[in-house]
């Protein structure tokens, strides 16, 4: 069975959520819709204070090429725009929507029919993308619009597909693609057509057996798609690693995945392609899986743009007592939050809420030189040197040492036995080269 | 013994020819330093902190040497005695400093500004701060862990570990601002230190609106202006719901400390108000 070949880890996967049903979540009293994007320009807002909305309203724009148009999630009156605590723990302009019923924009197709037939050309579909506020649904959330438009003279060769979910915990696309098998097919076909490709990919990692047989049996319908077993090794739904597992490509340090002909599509992402070309829906809503070990009700959840985290916790049962942090996504990529007044965003694939007792850092000992994490390394970097780099400021030599490759998998910290936080070294030293670069850029 | 006087014969001969040739190649390339560049040195403090904007004592003392008048050049830590120095050895005018001295602009301790969270990262500011907003509401405010102090090189600033915030010790602190960089919410400043060291300067950093403020720290500027209207000398300023202070208009008059109602506005170095009889 295929897999990446460079590095990766397999921690334990714990996906106690697997199986269950998508449930819709209840819709809030009040909606916080975010502004601001993990990546890219914030979008700028288009309604005022008292406004009336429907669902799927468009409430704010894009502000540049790399950002997205946001939605309505809920029909109401808009009661301000404001500040709002993020994943990140800072507060970003965001839009408070008092809600009132659920009325939707009458443009939007609320049947449960599934469309195969697309009409559309390949302009118009990425027209209808970046209209409809598409990011990538994996948690970078980037703009699929972006990935779409090669830069002059590529040309995109493949498609693949993510339907890996490597993270531990995490549920939600499993369950997305056992009961919307067939509409994420139909994405494939549609985001085919548009970049003109001939062949797609569908990764899915070996833990999912019932997924990759309702799908192998689903793209014996569809020309073109195959759908690809990987073995389970993390990080393998990193774009990078899955190109390399699936067609034994390895993406130059410093370029795109374009550069070798891919384009690498979550399947979140590809239903809300779908939701958005055949049914005219933006995206407003995702599916977020509640999970822990000592939560009593693990379940997927479809939630509105802009609930407040504490709800949906609310609904899967609560926050346990024994709980010592609360993580947004998943145990090795996400972030620990510091209020569940967080909202729901168009990157959280997931809240993860993980007992004190494990949550607790372990005491860090001095680096033993076992190299470990350079064997973990998926990007074939080596990790504890970047740490030691970082905590010296040496950011020339750290930028020599492809300290921007770096996905932030956190591969590193995991398998290092001296417990060191190599990572937090490390992505501390990349935001410093960023800039450092970013400046030398605007410079020329 | 013949060998003995031929060897050491063969020497003077080898050492007489090489010291000729050593004389004519130093006088080729000899380096003519301006001898007031050492003597320069000789009076500077020898820190090498940087707090010159020069990368040691000898760039600034090179700075000093080729500047046309010495305006522009302070040394912080040495002040006004060694740029004395400097200005005659140069023979030049020796400028005016104002002494300044580094202030926390942050008074949230850990009663007035309770914690929300608990961080167990790496214990440093510069990593939480690119990980999240900190363990308090506020997200402008202290993190409370020491760059600054690990920053400074005169043992001028430590973490208090009762309140959790930086304290400045003035006799010590040459303004050398090692700390105002290492700082990622950018809370330290160099203020000018005021006749008798007296200071008055708000005490906060935080941009947020007021209802989100009074949830999160008690001794925030909520940006409320009481401040701006009580100043008869026009030296506050509002921007982005904070007051600031400009310590060249300020003076001194304690007025805005009054009316301030979250007591954001502090006093240094005052003298205790008597109470009236």
């Amino acid at each position: 069975m295929k897999t990446f070949k460079m590095g990766g880890i397999h921690p334990k996967e714990y996906k106690f959520s697997a199986g269950i049903q998508i449930q819709t979540a209840s819709i809030p009293q009040q909606a916080i819709i975010p502004l601001g994007h993990y990546l890219g320009g914030p979008s700028l807002p288009v309604v005022q204070k008292g406004d009336k909305v429907k669902v799927g309203q468009m409430i704010g724009q894009a502000s540049g090429f790399v950002s997205a148009n946001v939605h309505a999630s809920v029909s109401g009156v808009v009661n301000r725009i404001d500040v709002h605590l993020d994943a990140s723990g800072y507060k970003v302009p965001s839009v408070f929507i008092d809600v009132h019923g659920d009325e939707w924009l009458e443009t939007i197709d609320k049947s449960a029919e599934i469309k195969r037939e697309c009409t559309l050309s390949s302009a118009e579909i990425i027209k209808r993308i970046s209209d409809y506020g598409i990011v990538g649904l994996g948690g970078a959330t980037f703009p699929t619009h972006v990935k779409l438009l090669p830069p002059p003279g590529k040309k995109a060769t493949i498609l693949i597909v993510n339907g890996v979910e490597c993270e531990p915990y995490l549920t939600c696309d499993h369950q997305l693609m056992i009961e919307k098998g067939e509409e994420i097919l139909v994405g494939v076909t549609i985001l085919m057509k548009a970049i003109d490709v001939k062949r797609a990919i569908v990764g899915i990692e070996n833990n999912k057996k019932d997924a990759i047989s309702l799908m192998q049996k689903l793209a014996k319908t569809f020309v073109g798609i195959e759908i690809l077993p990987l073995q389970v090794q993390y990080p393998q739904g990193g774009e990078k690693q899955l190109i390399d597992a699936a067609i034994g490509r390895q993406v130059p340090t410093g370029t795109l995945p374009i550069e070798v002909g891919a384009v690498v599509q979550n399947v979140a992402t590809l239903f809300a392609v779908y939701e958005a070309v055949q049914k005219n829906k933006p995206l407003f809503e995702r599916i977020v899986t509640i999970t822990g070990k000592s939560l009593k009700n693990h379940g997927n959840f479809l939630a509105r743009l802009g609930t407040p985290l504490a709800n949906i916790v609310e609904q899967a049962g609560g926050v346990p007592e024994d709980t010592g942090k609360i993580v947004a996504g998943g145990p090795m990529m996400g972030r620990a939050l510091s209020s569940l007044e967080v909202t729901v965003a168009k990157g959280t694939s997931g809240v993860l809420l993980i007992p004190a007792l494990e949550a607790a850092r372990k005491n860090m000992q001095n680096c033993i030189r076992c190299t470990k994490c350079v064997v973990a390394c998926p990007m074939g970097l080596e990790p504890f040197l970047l740490m030691s780099q970082s905590e010296r400021s040496m950011w020339t030599e750290m930028e020599n040492e492809r300290v921007m490759d770096c996905i932030e998998c956190g591969c590193c910290s995991f398998a290092c036995p001296s417990n060191r936080p190599l990572l937090d070294h490390i992505r501390y030293g990349k935001s410093i080269v960023g800039k450092i670069i970013r400046t030398r850029q605007a410079k020329k | 013994m013949n060998t003995i006087i031929f060897s050491i014969l063969t020497l003077l001969v080898i050492s007489g020819i090489s010291s000729v040739i050593l004389f004519f190649i130093s006088r080729k390339f000899q380096v003519f330093e301006d001898q007031n560049i050492q003597e320069i040195e000789s009076v500077l403090p020898a820190a090498n902190c940087g707090g010159c904007g020069y990368p040691s004592c000898h760039g600034f003392a090179l700075a000093c040497v080729n500047a046309e008048n010495l305006e522009n050049l302070v040394c912080t830590v040495g002040g006004q005695p060694t740029m004395k120095k400097v200005a005659h050895i140069l023979g030049k005018d020796s400028n005016i400093i104002h002494p300044t001295v580094a202030v926390i602009r942050c008074g949230g301790n850990c009663y007035l500004r309770p914690l929300i969270n608990q961080y167990d990262g790496v214990g440093s500011c510069v990593i939480a701060h690119n990980l999240y907003g900190g363990e308090t509401g506020c997200a402008w405010g202290c993190l409370g862990l020491g760059d600054c102090e690990v920053s400074c090189k005169f043992d001028a600033l430590h973490i208090n570990p009762e309140t959790r915030l930086p304290e400045i010790d003035e006799e010590k602190c040459t303004s050398c601002n090692a700390c105002v960089i290492a700082c990622p919410k950018l809370i330290i400043e160099l203020r000018n230190k005021g006749l008798k060291s007296r200071r008055i300067f708000v005490n906060c950093v935080n941009k947020d609106k007021d209802e989100e403020i009074q949830s999160s720290c008690n001794v925030a500027c909520i940006g409320c202006g009481k401040c701006m209207e009580e100043c008869a000398f026009d030296a506050i300023s509002m921007a982005n719901n904070l007051a600031y202070i400009d310590s060249n208009k300020c003076t001194l008059c304690r007025k805005c400390v009054a009316v301030c109602p979250t007591h954001a506005i502090l006093e240094i170095n005052f003298p205790t108000k008597r109470v009236k009889e």
